[in-house]
């Protein structure tokens, strides 16, 4: 019987590419999160006014996340199960 | 719009509802699910996260506080979309685990210990209760709306009843399909789907409001965002403390929430849906959302001031004389206070049952472990869980008096319920968690939760004195419930927030840090963390000393007589075994307990097998598994295991085999010898008495008598012979089978008169369910008569009770016809179960009734002809035979 084999250093272009799209899936609700926060930092303490400019703009990135995420969905759901790209 | 109109749609939208749940479960139960099971209606299931807060409330909490309410979306979306972090390995858990409920899975992690279960289950019934309150209240409120426009129409109940006739038809509509049958896996296909429906009726109601308010009531898109700039909606400070606070509250929420548990993670079929969910789910929220702020701008435009802004998705349509569009809002909201009351309550009374009160049963009642069926105690525990969920909800409504906004009393429940947050975690990602940490954390959280934000809610003066509120508990200016520790410039919500779970998350890691783990608690510690390896399995059984039958009974009575007998038997074909009781292995005890888990909890499952097989012992494996990080010596062992339960099925499949040998050329030698015997001794009476005859000379009386024994005896003779003869046909397979279509219940009717003529003397009390008979089977009538007749024979000749008694039963499932013939005599000892179908086996000479052993493996082999079998059915409390034979019989092509 055999030691196990350690997993290898370098990957093959596909496993490659599948391990960078969950970086990106992980990465994803952090982006989401400083999108959602940042304004916070444009509006002033005294402002009182909500304007259709902060609406348009979070259903911007409430849609761009959406987007993101349907493109990511179909790549990470074919990956899942091979288990030597565990990580 | 007249009120009794408005009832009318209520009733008939409710009925058709409950035409979807009860048409989907009939389909579940035939097996025929197809696009029910799709990622669609997973996705459109999850949104019972949008209640009737979100539907009605949403807009309110707009026009009071402007873009906030938005908070609520961003959180589940930024799960959602970050799904691959936590949800995948949630629901990869819950699935492989079997899990019911949230407090099922905390309790589960932390050594299947039943107190966690119970501090969780506590927490989520206190949270739940103001927000089942919320949803009965908004109901209330919108039948008042319409109340309120008819001022020449039927007097309208006032609020109280109509809050109570809600609450019981849902708590109806829950019983009935939420507790239809104990499942093995605890989905509700049915109410699923219902749910399904209920969320595209209210995500088109409040699109068409939108769309009406945008295009209808304003000019356009371009008029809304002029009429949004020019609004005076004053209360948008930013609040940074707030938006974060919320976003990060309702992110947790969406995880932690009984309801979205269950439809998350219980209900769901396949985890590729998740995938879909990812983005899907996040799409449905902000279509939802899509229309908020323009129905909040233009509903504070135009209607009268002081009108109530929750109410604007129902006033708006209803100033603009838009009454069908009122209607179509109205359901939409009904929808979604029914839809969450429904899954909530079914979640709640899950773990109400699982960890409350079958635990307490089995304690107080310990004798009841060999007795009666728990099914139905199950069952019986969970409806009354839901009334009574039900009833505190509207105890709730009833105390409170519904008059605080929507948005306040849901985060309050939010918050309850996330105080799960840290144990959940930790328990997922952190295998130095332990059960003492977590029980510190919850306890902690709920208690500061309660003081801070759960008791103020009733108002100062209420439960809390003003001078609580005041000056703080005891008089200690810094356990002011709103102001812990001097943190008076904290928004109330915000500083409950962070004081509950940042004390919860520190009594956690502190009791975590300290204390140390039991074995139990180390295996399902690193079951759980590394789910994804699969190298440790969760904690083991050793090989235990049990009687397999009395594991079967105890299995019957949790999951049904069928699933568990189909459980048993496949467990004995892997282990090579061709009966209905397998070997108490480790392998099987396991999965035994992971198929009761899906039941009644692991906790429970856990202490019953255990009640059986004695305390279970974590083997030498188990503790080299936990004490060894090496994944090296893991596969290795996980190999040699895979090698090692092939190699023991091998051999019991070769020992079985061998016992049967040997046991069929005794019965070889014996069959020759009987066989001799059987003719011998008619042929030497026939013999005797022919010789006597042929002397001649005697009185005709004894002619007649010795002419009527050799007559009897040469007759005996030739059965012995017929039923040979039948028997080497049906063996060599070249038997005529004469198919048609013939009823079962006639076929009984015959084999049981015709049976009566074995030992008349004996009477049979025969237990029937004649509507199950009604089938007609296409097979060869006469030769599964003889089966029947020779079953009823021989439960008439050897059973040996005083009262005797017969049960037909028939069942029929997947286009096979089961009979079971179960009688209450002794039944037949276990090593003599496998003999006999075998050629003249009988067990007791004592008893010799005639026949020569052939009966039963005459039946065996017309049951082989006609495609079905017959077997030897254990623990049933007598001698129990099973025939299985085909609905449709095809003849076949040789």
């Amino acid at each position: 019987m055999m030691a196990r084999k350690k997993p290898p250093l370098f990957l093959a272009r596909a496993p490659y590419r599948r391990r960078r799209l969950r970086d990106a899936a992980r990465l994803l609700p952090i982006l989401g999160i400083f999108l959602l926060l940042l304004p916070l930092l444009w509006t002033e303490e005294s402002r009182l006014n909500l304007s259709a400019v902060d609406v348009i703009y979070f259903f911007g990135v409430w849609l761009l996340l959406i987007g993101l995420a349907a493109a990511f969905a179909p790549g990470l759901r074919k990956g899942e199960g091979l288990k030597e790209e565990e990580d | 719009m007249p009120f009794n109109l408005l009832v009318v749609a209520c009733l008939l939208y409710v009925v058709f509802l409950f035409a979807v749940a009860f048409i989907v479960e009939r389909r579940a139960q035939a097996g025929r699910l197809g696009w029910l099971r799709s990622p669609l209606v997973y996705t459109l299931s999850l949104s019972i996260y949008c209640t009737a807060w979100t539907f009605y409330g949403a807009v309110g909490y707009a026009a009071r506080s402007g873009l906030e309410f938005l908070t609520i979306y961003f959180g589940p979306t930024l799960v959602f979309v970050g799904w691959w972090w936590l949800l995948r390995k949630l629901v990869r858990i819950g699935r492989q685990y079997r899990v019911t409920s949230i407090a099922d899975l905390i309790s589960s992690r932390f050594g299947k210990s039943n107190t966690l279960g119970v501090i969780v289950t506590i927490i989520a019934v206190v949270a739940a209760t103001p927000y089942i309150a919320l949803q009965l209240q908004s109901v209330v409120l919108s039948f008042g709306v319409f109340a309120s426009a008819t001022p020449d129409g039927v007097a309208p109940p006032d609020p109280g009843s109509t809050a109570i006739w809600v609450a019981v038809g849902l708590a109806l509509f829950t019983i009935l399909f939420g507790t239809r049958n104990l499942d093995a896996k605890e989905q509700h296909h049915g109410i699923v789907t219902a749910i399904a429906v209920e969320a595209v009726v209210k995500l088109v109601a409040l699109l068409a409001v939108g769309a009406f308010v945008v295009w209808g009531i304003a000019d356009g898109v371009g008029d809304i965002i002029a009429r949004i700039d020019a609004a005076d909606l004053s209360a948008w400070q930013v609040q940074p403390g707030r938006w974060a606070g919320l976003i990060f509250l309702s992110a947790v929420a969406v995880i932690t929430l009984p309801r979205m548990f269950q439809v998350m993670v219980v209900e769901n079929d396949d985890e590729g849906h998740l995938a879909r969910a990812s983005w899907a789910f996040p799409l449905y929220l902000m279509l939802m959302s899509l229309f908020i702020v323009p129905i909040a701008v233009v509903g504070l435009d135009r209607l009268p001031a002081g009108s109530n802004p929750d109410m604007f998705v129902l006033t708006l349509p209803l100033a603009e004389g838009q009454g069908g569009l009122a209607m179509l809002a109205f359901l939409g909201g009904f929808s979604s206070a029914t839809s969450m009351v429904i899954v909530e309550s079914i979640a709640l009374a899950t773990m109400i049952s699982n960890h409350v009160v079958i635990p307490l049963w089995l304690r107080m009642r310990p004798a009841a472990a060999a007795g009666d069926d728990l099914r139905s105690v199950v069952l019986n525990a969970r409806r009354v869980a839901i009334a009574a969920v039900l009833a505190l909800g509207y105890g709730y409504y009833h105390v409170s008096g519904g008059s605080a906004a929507l948005a306040a009393i849901g985060l309050i429940a939010f918050l309850g319920v996330a105080q799960v947050l840290p144990a959940l975690i930790g328990g997922l990602f952190w295998r130095g968690a332990t059960r003492v940490g977590a029980i510190m954390g919850l306890v902690t959280g709920f208690v500061v939760w309660a003081y801070t934000s759960f008791l103020p809610s009733f108002g100062p003066g209420a439960v809390l004195s003003d001078a609580v509120f005041a000056q703080g508990l005891l008089g200690l200016s810094w356990l002011r419930p709103q102001a812990l520790f001097g943190t008076e410039a904290m928004d109330p919500l915000i500083h409950a927030l962070f004081w509950s779970l940042t004390l919860n998350a520190i009594a956690f890691c502190i009791g975590s840090l300290l204390t140390f783990p039991g074995p139990v608690e180390r295996l399902q510690g690193a079951a759980f963390v590394n789910v994804f390896e699969g190298s440790v399995g969760p904690q083991r059984w050793s090989k235990g000393q049990v009687e397999p039958e009395a594991l079967l009974t105890m299995a019957q009575r949790i999951l049904g007589e069928e699933e568990a007998l189909s459980l048993f038997q496949s467990s004995a074909r892997e282990q090579g075994k061709d009966s209905f009781l397998p070997d108490p292995t480790p392998g099987f005890l396991n999965r035994l307990e992971a198929q009761l888990s899906g039941t009644v909890g692991a906790a429970t499952a856990h202490a019953m097998i255990s009640q059986l097989v004695g305390r279970a012992t974590v083997t030498v494996e188990d503790l080299m598994a936990v004490a060894s990080e090496s994944a090296q010596i893991m596969e290795y062992s996980a190999q040699l295991e895979a090698r090692e339960a092939e190699l023991t099925r091998t051999a019991g499949a070769l020992r079985e085999a061998n016992e049967k040998l040997t046991q069929l050329s005794i019965q070889k030698d014996a069959f020759l010898s009987q066989i001799s015997h059987e003719l011998r001794t008619p042929m030497t009476s026939i013999r005797a008495f022919s010789e006597i005859l042929t002397e001649g000379d005697l009185p005709p009386e004894m002619v007649t008598k010795y002419g009527r024994i050799i007559h009897d005896e040469a007759k005996r003779l030739t059965r012995l012979l017929d039923d040979l003869l039948d028997l080497s046909v049906l063996e060599n397979g070249t038997v005529q089978l004469n198919l048609g279509l013939a009823s079962l219940q006639q076929m009984l009717d015959t084999a049981l008169t015709a049976a009566r003529q074995t030992r008349p003397e004996r009477s049979f009390v025969i237990h029937r369910d004649l509507p199950s008979e009604a089938i007609y089977i296409k097979t060869d009538a006469d030769r599964l008569t003889q089966v029947f007749i020779n079953l009823i024979s021989n439960a008439r000749k050897y059973c040996d009770a005083a009262k005797p008694e017969l049960r037909i039963s028939v069942r029929q499932r997947a286009g096979r016809v089961t009979i079971d013939f179960i009688d209450n005599g002794k039944g037949i000892p276990k090593e003599s179960q496998s003999l006999i179908f075998e050629k003249f086996a009988r067990l007791t000479d004592a008893n010799r009734a005639g026949g020569a052993g052939l009966g039963l493996a005459i039946c065996r082999e017309i049951m082989t002809n006609l495609g079905g079998s017959v077997a030897y059915l254990p623990g049933q409390g007598g001698a129990a035979f099973r025939i299985t034979v085909p609905l449709r019989l095809e003849k076949l092509a040789a």
